[in-house]
């Protein structure tokens, strides 16, 4: 059963859509990418978006393919940083839905995980994932977020025995991020095998909401993975339509039919 | 000739230099900041390794490789002619003399054998000069696997006979081309190529970096430098001990491997870096490729590329044993100039007939400064590594000199 205490401010909101029986759909933007980019968080909202994943751009990205890599180079090389993007979204205020903040352990320890979770905070934004932060090294932030006030999703890989996969589970706030394949962030051509697998072994032991990432680039992608998880994390997808000029509003038209292809089934 | 014994601070004789505490850690540093996809593969390089350490059977052959291919036990070779100059009395560790040119090649055997032993059938490395990357594809060719390396393209451009070596020797080579293009996106990039290959590949991480267990289990592959130089000390030296034990540090790993053979004696260590990659001297805490330590980082916290002559120091980190070593006092970093290495490994070339890498010849300009300024007392004995020859350094020495 649910333990209120376990329960912070993503969770809230995606249980509670979740339990409608909506399917969940997370996209991502890179922080700072372009000039206006907060426009996006609008955009993706409009569009059917249950909450939104801001990436904090690190120099060093080691999980991610080219077009985070790229996005990040993009962001980076125009001055972004952790302290102007939360600046920006702090002057944006509310989206209408959670924002989650993502980004390499780097950056948290930069300030301090207190500061790091305090800054967060303040700009509004309440959930955190940390792609090279794995269960076992997470105490120190872990503690630091959930006083924050913010939910430290963890990361559940196929590669993930199964003792331990329960106990990310179980130690997760917000959602589990379930990681399709065993690779890097990046659009494929099929949803692999091994994220049908890793999602139902997550969910045999959490009632916790578990969003399938990595790879997921089209609406059919979407509506397979619907079937098998609570929602969808749409990274490389969004970024390399960003990459290529798409605006909000590009944006906006291309989640919407990720949207509609959750809503089908 | 010992003209007066040199003043000794007092060191922590023991309990450094030998395992990491629980998750991998050297006091803060270290552990195992890695993807969720890497835990397991790292699970089971740290679970073979222990088991093999303990192996006679696995330490029996890793002796055999190390001497019948590479060439172990290296020399202590005394520089004669150096020391008078100097006025202390320093000892060469040769690695520079082992097959394929510098200490790289003691990992990777190492690990090559334990990859054979886990049923790997290809080893993932990450280069900068190449020296590491020439070290696996001979390592790969030697038991049969394959080796997929990958370079940095400023690298590539700046290392083109390294490249073909490694081509040569049936090692595939992938030219990296985002970020700085150096060693620290090579490093990345090996580590994105691991993820989707660890059912068949073993990443054979080429410096005391990496997540646990890479620092420490590459650390005991090298230890082999230290222990055979404490033994040779032991005959040569009337003290037994050398007053200073000294190797250049990018990462680490000839530094960590020189001192781990004499971490419980009264030897004072010391590392030394290029100015324009200092991750000891200068480095801030951080997490960078699996572990934390300290890294160059700017005001925002972001990774800053390293700028070194010497490619193999090109790395804006170090090993996260340096870092607990610096914080206990137990060694201490300092930094040299391109400018001083160029001129320390001209005068080796003169004074001793060894042309070093430009790597080792850090480790040398600072002998000689602090042989000049008074650091290194008259009479003093200097152990140095010198981790490699120079033969790759000669088309860059060219263009200077």
């Amino acid at each position: 059963m649910t333990n209120i205490a376990t329960t912070g401010p993503v969770e809230q909101h995606l249980r509670a859509r979740r339990d409608t029986g909506r399917r969940l759909l997370m996209p991502y933007v890179t922080g700072g990418v372009t000039a206006g980019w907060t426009r996006y968080l609008a955009a993706f909202a409009a569009a059917g978006a249950d909450a939104i994943e801001v990436g904090l751009p690190f120099s060093d990205p080691t999980l991610d393919g080219l077009t985070i890599q790229q996005a990040s180079e993009t962001a980076l090389a125009r001055g972004a940083s952790t302290r102007r993007i939360l600046a920006d979204l702090a002057e944006t205020g509310d989206v209408g839905v959670p924002l989650v903040a993502s980004t390499y352990y780097n950056l948290v320890l930069h300030d301090g995980p207190k500061a790091f979770c305090a800054a967060l905070r303040r700009a509004g934004v309440t959930g955190l994932i940390v792609p090279d932060l794995p269960v076992h090294e997470a105490d120190e932030l872990a503690d630091v977020a959930a006083a924050s006030g913010v939910d430290l999703a963890l990361l559940a890989s196929p590669a993930t025995p199964e003792p331990r996969l329960a106990e990310i589970a179980r130690r997760s706030r917000g959602f589990v991020y379930a990681v399709s394949l065993m690779g890097t962030t990046g659009e494929r051509a099929t949803l692999p095998a091994s994220a049908a697998e890793l999602t139902a072994r997550i969910m045999r032991g959490t009632d916790r909401p578990v969003l399938l990432g990595f790879g997921i680039s089209t609406p059919d992608q979407a509506r397979e993975a619907g079937r098998h998880a609570d929602g969808v994390v749409v990274g490389a997808a969004v970024m390399r339509r960003v990459l290529d000029g798409a605006g909000p509003d590009d944006l906006r038209a291309f989640l919407a039919t990720l949207r509609r292809a959750l809503d089908q089934e | 000739m010992r003209v007066a014994p040199p003043r000794r601070e007092p060191v922590p004789a023991t309990g450094t230099m030998t395992e990491p505490r629980a998750r991998g850690r050297f006091g803060d540093y270290g552990g195992q900041y890695a993807p969720e996809s890497l835990i397991q593969a790292c699970r089971e390089v740290d679970e073979a390794f222990r088991q093999a350490r303990e192996d006679p059977g696995f330490r029996g052959e890793l002796a055999e490789l190390l001497a019948l291919h590479a060439g172990r036990p290296t020399p202590l070779t005394p520089a004669r002619r150096l020391s008078q100059d100097l006025g202390v009395r320093l000892y060469l560790k040769r690695e520079d003399l082992t097959h394929t040119g510098s200490h790289k090649i003691n990992n990777v055997l190492g690990q090559a054998l334990l990859a054979t032993r886990m049923g790997r059938r290809r080893l993932i490395a990450e280069t900068g000069a190449g020296q590491h990357g020439v070290a696996t594809a001979t390592a790969a060719a030697l038991l049969g696997l394959e080796a997929t390396v990958f370079m940095g393209e400023r690298d590539i451009e700046r290392q083109s006979l390294n490249v073909f070596r490694m081509r040569m020797l049936g090692a595939e080579v992938i030219p990296v081309t985002t970020g700085s293009r150096t060693l620290k996106d090579a490093t990345s990039e090996a580590m994105r190529h691991w993820v989707g290959a660890t059912g068949d590949s073993h990443y054979c991480v080429g410096s005391v970096v990496g997540p646990d267990p890479y620092p420490w289990m590459v650390r005991e592959f090298q230890r082999v430098i230290g222990d055979e130089a404490r033994a040779q000390c032991a005959a040569e030296l009337r003290t037994g001990v050398p007053d200073h034990v000294v190797a250049c540090v990018g990462g680490g790993s000839n530094a960590a491997g020189t001192f781990a053979g004499f971490a419980d004696t009264t030897a004072r260590f010391v590392g030394v870096e290029a100015q324009g990659a200092a991750g000891a001297a200068r480095g801030k805490l951080g997490v960078l490729h699996g572990c934390r330590s300290l890294f160059l980082q700017d005001d925002d916290g972001q990774i800053v590329e390293a700028r070194s002559i010497a490619a193999g120091l090109d790395y804006p980190g170090v090993g996260p044993e340096h870092a607990h070593l610096r914080d206990l006092g137990r060694a201490r970093y300092t930094t040299v100039t391109d400018q001083e290495a160029v001129g320390a490994a001209v005068r080796l070339a003169r004074t001793e007939g060894i042309v070093p890498a430009l790597e080792s010849a850090h480790a040398l300009a600072w002998v000689i400064r602090a042989a000049g300024d008074g650091e290194l007392p008259a009479g003093s004995t200097v152990l140095m590594t010198l981790s490699g020859r120079g033969d790759k350094d000669i088309s860059t020495l060219k263009e200077l000199l």
